[in-house]
């Protein structure tokens, strides 16, 4: 018996050398990467990533052929899943997290036919690009809704970590309000993390009790929603379109749309007419949409909202012109200047009005 | 009736029989649970178990991903043969990660031939102390090593956090959580060109000789087995409980702050938050795949490093989805550990009762 099945082990062992062996390739279509940090059912980040490539698989058919790996640890092992990557023949890699930037670099050196698209990073060469969300312009939008539906003029905010992204985020949050509700109060919590659903928990609930009615959060999952519901306050998803987990309390979700990125780019390295840039993208290239704007929000207010949203989209109104004052009293904008994205990627103030301190 | 009956004597036809058994339970296993996915189960099987060895590259990165779980099973299998339960390897390799880092951050701008040696120190360094606080709160108040060892665990982390959150921040970096680079004075060489393979894994490979000429080869060695074989006559032949556990805990927390400190000096290149995506847990499993022997640390291992990357492969080449790559990995660790049950037991078909 032992024997037995010690003989068909080998054999099943033969068995599947031999097919390794015989994989042979047909003619390919044109192969993308994709590199996540989480699982895609994170309904969050990486979900909307993978909505982006599925999307584009299908905008392109069979001409394009696109590979993922969830759940990749952003230390030793992302430079061997981005390596094998680019080993399969895949002529783009999107690397979807800040992690990933030093081992993207560090393949992309040896693989220079390659090209690597790396998500919210700062360091670009002749086939690194990068791309990012203009997520101020949602958080605008938000403060704007947050300042006409707070009854206790307190907007509680969950910070991810104090970069720059989400410094100037809370700005445009409390911007946004202040153009609405000039008695506008902004609370921040730091939860030091992406995603996990308790600590956000703790950090929506430490808002609240300290009289925050609408919560914004930096933080991935649908948890803050869902403690905002059940103390009976609103809250605004992130990410991901967030209201099945929260009906009442959501006032919508700035939801990441990467889909026209994925598909432009793709496009751009099949007729050879790609470049290495660092490409933002908001409301006016539809990358930042308002999901799932919530019915029972009074008229005036919807109405706000949308056209807000619309002078956002067109140009019309931009968060970041001067004159801006810090909260020091610092004039960090000029009048008649625009923060430019070089600029924007190094916010580290609090604008005029937050009575709070940058961590570090 | 079948009953579950002890062997009087461990069967030395099951301790070879054993994984063979398993590994084909485990093809079975996976033949039908990809074929239901429709997907040429040899071609999976293939991908997930063989391909990580297929060529020079993949060996490579095999290695690099094996030397952290060697390091820490290493120590781990003498803390368990002395009946000392350390579940704290993940928070030791992060403090070594951290200790190493900040040493290493000193060197930023320096060409010393020291610099090298003394991050690696530091990493050591760390890394016993991380164990030697757990080890003196259960040798004086008896504390639970397993609860305070777990707590430890988390602890590093956080401190981990913090620091690349605070001091050890990249000054240029944006704000973004992680330290600056590490200088080539600091960094592992790299032991085969175009490969990642540095010079932390064979000091991993080393350590398990070291861990088996201890146990084997040594008094000290001899001790250990004996107290964790039977404490109370280790007790009586008047060997010093404390001084075993001091041992086996230093020595464990000294290697896992090794794997720490190689990780960040070697393929990381720098101190990120995601210094380890588990190694002192899975280290675990090793260990005791390698039936707390040193050498057949290595082995394992190599298993692990192996069932690992053909996770990922199986992703990129297959399109398999990773809940699937983990349902198939649990499954091989149920057969393997699971067949070493019948090492000391076995089933008996009838209502006689023996003793």
């Amino acid at each position: 018996m032992r024997i037995k099945s010690l003989l068909v082990g080998l054999g099943l062992l033969v068995g599947f050398g031999m097919a390794g062996v015989s994989t042979a390739q047909a003619e390919e279509p044109f192969k993308v990467g994709f590199v996540y940090v989480g699982p895609i059912g994170d309904l969050g980040w990486s979900y909307e990533h993978d909505r982006g490539r599925l999307a584009m698989q299908k905008y392109f058919g069979d001409k394009v052929k696109t590979t993922f790996v969830q759940n990749v640890s952003e230390g030793a092992d992302a430079e061997r899943v981005i390596t094998q990557l680019a080993k399969a023949g895949n002529k783009v890699i999107f690397t979807t997290s800040f992690g990933f930037m030093n081992p993207t670099v560090k393949v992309a050196k040896r693989f220079p036919n390659v090209i690597f698209e790396h998500a919210t990073g700062y360091k670009r060469s002749k086939n690194i690009g990068t791309y990012a969300l203009r997520t101020y312009e949602g958080r605008y939008v938000s403060g704007v809704a947050a300042g006409l539906m707070t009854k206790t003029n307190t907007i509680g905010y969950i910070g991810a970590f104090p970069i720059p992204e989400v410094i100037r985020d809370i700005d445009a949050t409390y911007m946004g309000a202040k153009s609405v509700n000039p008695n506008i109060k902004l609370k921040i919590v730091w939860a030091n993390t992406w995603y996990d659903p308790g600590k956000e928990t703790d950090a929506a609930n430490a808002l609240m009790d300290q009289g925050a009615d609408v919560l914004i959060q930096h933080t991935d999952s649908p948890a803050p929603l869902i403690a905002a519901q059940k103390r009976g306050v609103r809250a605004i998803g992130q990410a991901s379109d967030m209201s099945k987990f929260a009906p009442k309390a959501q006032i919508f979700s700035v939801r990441d749309h990467w889909a026209p990125y994925y598909i432009k780019t793709v496009q751009q390295v099949m007729d050879g007419t790609w470049k290495s840039q660092d490409f933002w993208g908001g409301f006016h290239e539809d990358m930042l949409q308002l999901a799932s704007i919530n019915p029972n929000l009074p008229k005036s207010v919807r109405a706000k909202i949308d056209e807000t949203y619309l002078a956002i989209k067109t140009g019309k109104l931009k968060p970041f012109e001067g004159p801006i004052k810090d909260n020091t009293g610092k004039i960090v904008v000029p009048a008649g200047h625009t923060l430019t994205d070089k600029e924007l990627a190094k916010v580290h103030w609090y604008v005029d009005g937050i009575t709070d301190k940058v961590p570090n | 009736m079948i009953r579950i009956q002890a062997r009087t004597e461990p069967s030395s036809i099951m301790k070879v029989a054993s994984p063979l058994i398993a590994i084909v339970l485990t093809l079975i296993f996976g033949c039908i649970l990809f074929s239901a996915l429709n997907k040429n189960p040899f071609e999976a099987l293939h991908v997930l178990l063989i391909a990580p060895l297929s060529d020079m590259y993949n060996i490579g990165e095999m290695l690099v991903k094996m030397s952290p779980l060697l390091f820490c099973a290493v120590g781990l299998s003498l803390c368990y043969r002395a009946n000392m339960w350390n579940i704290g390897a993940e928070g030791q390799l992060l403090a070594g990660a951290l200790g190493g880092s900040a040493v290493a951050l000193l060197f930023i701008d320096s060409t010393s031939v020291f610099a090298l040696p003394l991050t690696l120190i530091a990493g050591i360094i760390s890394g016993m102390l991380w164990s030697a606080v757990p080890t003196y709160l259960k040798l004086r108040f008896n504390s639970n090593l397993i609860l305070t060892t777990i707590m430890f665990n988390y602890i590093a982390l956080y401190l981990l956090i913090w620091a690349v959150n605070g001091p050890l921040r990249d000054p240029d970096g944006y704000g973004f959580p992680e330290s600056a680079m590490f200088s080539d004075s600091t960094t592992l060489p790299i032991l085969l060109e175009g490969s990642r393979i540095h010079l932390g894994i064979l000091f991993a490979v080393i350590s398990a000789f070291v861990g088996w000429f201890i146990l084997s080869k040594t008094h000290l060695g001899f001790q250990i087995r004996v107290f964790g074989a039977d404490e109370p006559a280790a007790k009586y032949a008047g060997f010093s409980g404390k001084k075993l556990s001091w041992f086996v805990m230093l020595f464990s927390g000294a290697l896992a702050g090794f794997a720490g400190v190689c990780e960040v000096t070697g393929p990381i290149g720098q101190l990120v938050p995601n210094v380890s995506p588990g190694y002192g847990y899975s280290a675990i499993i090793v260990a005791y795949l390698g039936r707390l022997h040193p050498l057949g640390a290595i082995v394992a291992a190599i298993f692990l490093a192996v069932l690992y990357m053909g996770g990922d492969l199986a992703q990129i080449q297959m399109g398999i989805p990773v809940a699937v790559v983990g349902m198939f990995q649990g499954v091989l660790l149920f057969f393997l550990l699971a067949c070493d049950f019948f090492i000391r037991n076995r089933l008996t078909f009838n209502n006689q009762v023996t003793n």
